[in-house]
């Protein structure tokens, strides 16, 4: 059927620093010499808490959790960008992003633990707790930027999510409404490939992740998501768009999933040791070692000292998660609504006189 | 005061909570120009304009999940589902994060903000328009479900709701948006979500109902008055969650007979609940069983036939017989 062409579209890709550690000149964001230090330290610190956290979890001293040991640079670069005025909206794989923002490991810890105290981040603003439900947390981004613009604030906000969650709704309506109302948001995919066991191909039949922008009329680009400096450098210009009042940006990290969904499952059973070897290979931790190896900015007296002293902040941590929470037992009724009301104060009453008298509620 | 129906008085709540608070914005779809397809947000889009209200895209998940995020960011928003029967696409947010937040956070992030929808049958409306659901929203610990029976009530429940700390649900019965008039004061009023009222005193028989079967419920105990000189004690519920069972209990003990009425189909409805709260707490009390009006636990069928489907005031008044005569 002849037709006349009325929309094409291309989708650009960044990598900056190459697998052997090498900068693109042209593109480098030209990070200080201690910022670079600073965002390697970060980056090695969730990586570190990442294997501990399963070495927890299969001692039985921590719940079901979702690693996030491959995906250092798609979750660091991108909060590198961020202003301390700007807002978080995480998923449940942005582990060193949480850090950065200055969540207390021992927070995430609780969280995973099976605590709600795990979601309460004192002292740290504007940094939303773990979604859980796939994609939920998209529209969620989208009010919050339009409460920013709403309120003439110059602020952005920074939304995680993977490759399943845009086969949700949320993800089209989330990105809908913020293209329509411009607001101020920028919405990161961590494209690591697998949704648990359904690869990538049986999620969606489009090339990339990135294209899904041009639906929105919002720019969208894929990066390489193991490339810090490109996951910083293309979130920080996004932010800019944002907070400048240019609407939206979709980000597509093509990165890779090192470990199981969550400790739940044995990725064994649906994808290949080579497939993740060659992940292994494009560590980006690796790649970042390189860099400042390449620029003379650390060796492997730096590199033992750091791991020394993550180590000593992660015991740290885990003594403080493990000491528990300190809450009364009936917490559990305190904050169903903000007001009080009979029909719950009757149950948390029955409740305590059961605890009082041994008794257990099973 | 002034006459008006429940329409011009949901409308009256919406402009004075606009201008009491800034943070107070409406949203929904065709809620600003159009002023909403019942014109309930009637005047809003001049007087407030379109970023305080808010013509959305037509997603109802979308609305309630980027008013989840308004609310987190600390507005208030008042965000509209067209009709009842749309609402369930929004069901994640409100069971996942509307119903979670405050205790998953032990009240560091909330979500403050209200879910109007006009709901029920009786208008001969299109198909997934006549639904009375909110058992279903009820059932969901965390939030709060308001379900207002006329224009003064409509008026001061809404504004509650606004003020209101959690997410509400507020329920309108659309069968008595125009239905009638009715005073309502000058001032704005505020009346505590979780309260129902003794709308008429009696010693015979309580009878409970809310929405559009509490016109129904009192037609049918006037009835029953004039007819048998039956003292019927009417009860409002007004808020389905949380739930005042103190004047339900006080009553039930008082007359010793009860009939529960709504348009809701009645299996595991809020007449359930009360029937069992009631049996916990006045069960000895009691000299018949606990009647029990609602619709049939089918598919709610077309407007050509909803007439044998919702209960009416024949349906309350046998059952007022049944339990008077047990």
């Amino acid at each position: 059927m002849p037709a006349k062409q009325t929309y094409k579209f291309s989708i650009p890709h960044l990598r900056i620093l190459d697998q052997d550690g090498k900068v693109n000149k042209k593109l480098d964001p030209g990070l200080s010499d201690e910022v670079l230090i600073t965002l390697y330290r970060r980056m090695v610190l969730a990586r570190e808490a990442d294997q501990r956290m399963l070495r927890l979890q299969r001692q039985g001293r921590l719940g079901t959790f979702s690693p996030s040991t491959g995906q250092e640079a798609a979750a660091c670069g991108p909060a590198l960008a961020m202003e301390e005025s700007d807002w978080l909206v995480p998923a449940f794989r942005e582990l060193g992003a949480l850090l950065m923002r200055g969540v207390p490991l021992h927070r995430v810890l609780l969280f995973w633990g099976g605590f709600e105290e795990g979601n309460i981040f004192p002292g740290v603003e504007r940094t939303l707790p773990i979604a859980v439900i796939v994609a939920s947390q998209i529209p969620h981004a989208a009010g919050v930027a339009y409460t920013m613009k709403y309120r003439r604030e110059p602020s952005a906000v920074l939304c995680f999510f993977g490759d399943g969650a845009t086969s949700e709704g949320d993800f089209h309506e989330g990105l809908n409404f913020a293209s329509v109302w411009k607001a101020p948001v920028v919405f990161i995919c961590q494209n690591n490939q697998w949704a648990i066991s359904t690869p990538l191909e049986r999620q969606m039949n489009s090339e990339t992740v990135a294209q899904k922008a041009v639906a929105y009329g919002i720019p969208g680009i894929r990066v390489d998501g193991n490339d810090p400096l490109a996951m910083y450098a293309a979130t920080h210009e996004a932010l800019e768009r944002a907070r400048a009042g240019e609407g939206p940006t979709l980000i597509e990290a093509l990165t890779y999933r090192l470990m199981m969904h969550t400790t739940a499952d044995d990725p064994s059973k649906y994808r290949s040791d080579e497939e993740v070897q060659a992940w292994k290979d494009r560590d980006p931790l690796r790649r970042m070692r390189r860099l400042l190896d390449s620029r003379k900015l650390w060796s492997d007296t730096e590199e033992e000292a750091l791991l020394a002293q993550v180590k000593v902040q992660i015991d740290g941590e885990v003594k403080i998660y493990e000491q528990g929470v300190r809450a009364k037992p009936d917490v559990l009724f305190d904050h169903v609504w903000a007001e009080r009301y009979p029909e719950i104060e009757e149950q948390r009453a029955a409740f305590l006189a059961r605890q009082q008298g041994g008794e257990t509620h099973g | 005061m002034a006459r008006m129906n429940m329409v011009q008085a949901i409308n009256l709540a919406l402009h004075e909570e606009m201008k009491r608070d800034e943070n107070v914005i409406v949203m929904g779809q065709d809620v600003g120009v159009n002023e909403g397809v019942f014109r309930v947000t009637a005047g809003l889009y001049k007087e407030f304009g379109e970023r305080r209200v808010i013509d959305t895209p037509l997603a109802e998940s979308g609305i309630l999940g980027t008013a989840v995020g308004m609310a987190l960011a600390g507005l208030r928003p008042v965000a509209e589902m067209q009709f009842s029967g749309f609402s369930y696409l929004m069901m994640g947010h409100l069971e996942g994060h509307c119903s979670r937040y405050r205790s998953r956070t032990h009240g560091h992030l909330t979500v403050p903000l209200v879910v109007r929808m006009p709901y029920g049958g009786g208008v001969r409306a299109l198909e997934h328009h006549s639904e009375s659901r909110e058992a279903m929203f009820a059932h969901i610990p965390g939030i709060k479900v308001v379900i207002p029976s006329g224009p003064r009530n409509a008026r001061a429940l809404l504004t509650a709701a606004i003020r209101d700390a959690d997410t509400v649900v507020f329920m309108e019965p659309k069968r008595s948006y125009r239905a009638f008039r009715e005073e309502v004061p000058e001032e704005s009023e505020v009346w505590p979500i979780g309260k129902a009222r003794v709308v008429q005193e009696g010693t015979d028989l309580t009878l409970v109902s809310w929405g559009a079967m509490l016109r129904m419920a009192l037609e049918a105990a006037g009835e029953a008055h004039a007819r048998r000189g039956v003292s019927v004690e009417i009860i409002d519920l007004l808020s389905i969650s949380p739930m005042d069972t103190e004047t339900i209990l006080d009553s039930v003990k008082k007359t010793g007979r009860c009939v529960i009425a709504q348009e809701a189909p009645l299996r595991l409805g809020p007449a359930s609940e009360i029937i069992a709260r009631i049996n916990d707490k006045a069960l000895l009390y009691l000299e018949a069983p606990v009647g029990r009006v609602g619709s049939y636990d089918v598919v709610t069928p077309y407007f050509g036939r909803e007439q044998a489907y919702f209960p009416g005031v024949d349906s309350v008044r046998r059952a007022i017989d049944e339990t008077l005569d047990f």
